[in-house]
Formats: structure tokens, sequence, C-alpha cells
């Protein structure tokens, strides 16, 4: 297609769009008013099955199936990242360097790490009851881990970072998500159902599957964050090309 | 009050929104994306959804400008440069 025809194929079907969604804007309810027909139904649900954080309830219980597919994408971006990202045969891995770190850059970072690190598990064991929830907590926790990366360098985040175990994780919070759904099948109800026992309303052990969807995100999330940081890191900072590590004394023999 | 203080996170949107438009080196992109998710985050609070302005706070003002920030030292790496935090330090 020539571009002047691409370009009224775009107008076309731009002037169709902005047609229709202007039009469904003026049915929208009013900006910021305190009636919301979907909002009053999810907050009677989400009630109904003991669960403080509607937003966790929507997400996990009435959606669940949505947040599969949400964490699916994670699992699959990661997933392209680490094979993109890999090292590969004309790439060879060289050790950095310790690096100079200011004391005060020193002390603030490791004085952030496990008041981060705290914050980030509080955000996924709550997220039944209070803002936040497994993806949220999971974010925080995994870039709390690479304060260490400021505080000291790359190799300490490495001792205390093993890729493959979170790499495993990875896995195993995307495979908890799909075998908590598979268990209500077996409990003779709905995939993803909340089968489970309820629990006593805006408590920790409130909610049913709720906390263990919840749990399998955070897991997944904290998981793939730390490995798709962690392959980034390794082309900024590890990994170059062997052509011009050769004038510097290295003889290749990491190369794999 | 809440209106005053969505249409102030509005408009602090819109410039450092602007602003990331504008500016054209990566790294500075970076740090105004930063601010630009801190601003978000805000407006998100005050329009009562704090389950989302957690997100973006995470995500859009810390993960991003970092893969952004890791790209660029990648793309701008030279031979040789054996420290692991580059000549700035």
């Amino acid at each position: 297609m020539s571009a002047r025809g691409r370009l009224w194929l775009f107008l076309v079907a731009a002037a169709a769009f902005a047609m229709v969604f202007v039009t469904a804007c003026f049915s929208l309810p009013p900006f910021g008013s305190g009636h919301h027909p979907y909002g009053e139904r999810a907050v009677r649900a989400a009630l109904s099955h003991h669960t403080a954080n509607v937003i966790a309830s929507v997400n996990f219980d009435l959606r669940a199936l949505d947040t599969l597919g949400e964490e699916t994408i994670l699992f699959a971006a990661v997933l392209g990242t680490v094979v993109l990202l890999r090292q590969t045969a004309d790439e060879q891995r060289r050790r950095p360097a310790p690096a100079v770190v200011r004391p005060r850059v020193r002390w603030f970072a490791l004085a952030m790490l496990p008041l981060a690190m705290l914050v980030g598990l509080y955000v996924i064991a709550h997220g039944q009851i209070s803002p936040g929830g497994g993806f949220q907590g999971g974010v925080v926790t995994a870039t709390a881990l690479h304060l260490l990366y400021l505080a000291a360098d790359y190799r300490a985040l490495e001792r205390v970072r093993p890729v493959p175990l979170y790499e495993i994780g990875d896995a195993a919070g995307e495979a908890a998500y799909v075998v908590t759904g598979l268990g209500a099948l077996l409990a003779g109800s709905a995939f993803l159902a909340n089968v489970l026992p309820l629990g006593t309303f805006a408590t920790l052990s409130s909610g049913g599957t709720v906390i263990l969807l919840n749990a399998a995100v955070g897991i997944e999330v904290t998981s793939g964050i730390v490995v798709l940081l962690a392959r980034f890191l390794d082309q900024a900072v590890e990994i170059e090309n062997a052509d011009d590590g050769n004038d510097h004394g290295n003889d290749g023999k990491e190369r794999v | 009050m809440t209106d005053a203080l969505i249409v102030v996170a509005l408009l602090l949107v819109a410039g450092a929104a602007t602003a990331a438009v504008l500016n054209r080196d990566p790294v500075r992109q970076a740090l105004v994306l930063s601010f630009l998710g801190l601003a978000l985050a805000l407006l998100f609070t005050f329009l009562q959804a704090p389950d989302v302005a957690l997100s973006q706070l995470a995500v859009g003002s810390a993960v991003t400008p970092l893969m952004i920030l890791l790209t660029v030292r990648k793309v701008r790496r030279r031979p040789g440069d054996s420290t692991d935090k580059g000549h700035e330090r």
C-alpha cells in the first residue's frame, strides 16, 4: 500500500474511532462522583468474600483469570529478555574491578536496604487487607535488593543474589497460580474460584484463595524483576564483545 | 481541596511528560521519567487509587529509569572500562 493510501486509511479509521470514543465518553458517569455501578457491585462482592482490599478481591477473585493473563505477560517478557540478553558466542564475561563508593552513599544504601525490603514484604503479605499486594510489593522487594549494588559493587550483589534460584522462583510463582486455579476445579468448582475458608474479615488470614494467588504473584514478580535486572546488569557491567577485551590481558577462557 | 491537589498533580504530570519528550539525552530522559512517575503516583493517590499509585511508584520511577540507564551504559561502554560503575565516581 502506498504512503498516501496508508494515510487515508489511518484518517478514516481515526475519524471513526474518535466519533465512537467521544460518544462513549458522554455516557460515562461524571468525574469524581460517589455513585459508580461497577464499583458498588465490586465492593459488595469483596465484602461477601471477607476481602477488605476490594482491589485485591477484583484482581485475585472476581477477575482472577485476567490476573493470570497479566502474570503470564510478565513471565513471557522476562523470558524474552533472558533469551535476548544472553551471552552469545562472540561475547565474553570480564569480572569488573571493585568500585570506590562514597561513604555517605554506602551508609544511606545500607540503611535503606533492610527498610525497603521490609516494606516490600509487608506490602505483599498485607495484599488482601491494605493497598498493594503481590505486584507492588514484589517490585519494591526486588529493587530493594539492588541497593546493595549502590552500597558496594556488582560482585557483592552477585554473591547474595543467586540468579538460578530466582529463575526457579519466577517459574514456581507462575505455576503456583495455575495450580491454585486447578485446585478449585478438583474441589468441584470453577477454575480459579474462591473455594477456601474465607476467614475473619480484615485479618491476615481473610480472603480464601486471594492469599494464595497474591503470594504466588508476589513470588513471581519479585523473582521476575530480579532476573530481568540481572540480565540488564550483566550486559551493562560484565559482558563485552570478545574483540574489545583482547588487548587487556584476557585470553578468552571464559568464552562460552 | 482535593480538586486543587488533582489540578496541581495534573499540571506536574503534563510538565514532566512534556520535558521528557523535549529532552533528547536518554540519561536526562530517564531522570525526567522518574520524576514523571512520581507525579503520576501523586495524581493516583489524590484520585484515591493507592494500589495504582504504588505500582506507578515502583515501576515508573524506579525500574523503568534504571533499565534505561543500564541500557545507555551498555551502549556507551568503551573497551577497557574496567570498574563496574564506569567513570562517574
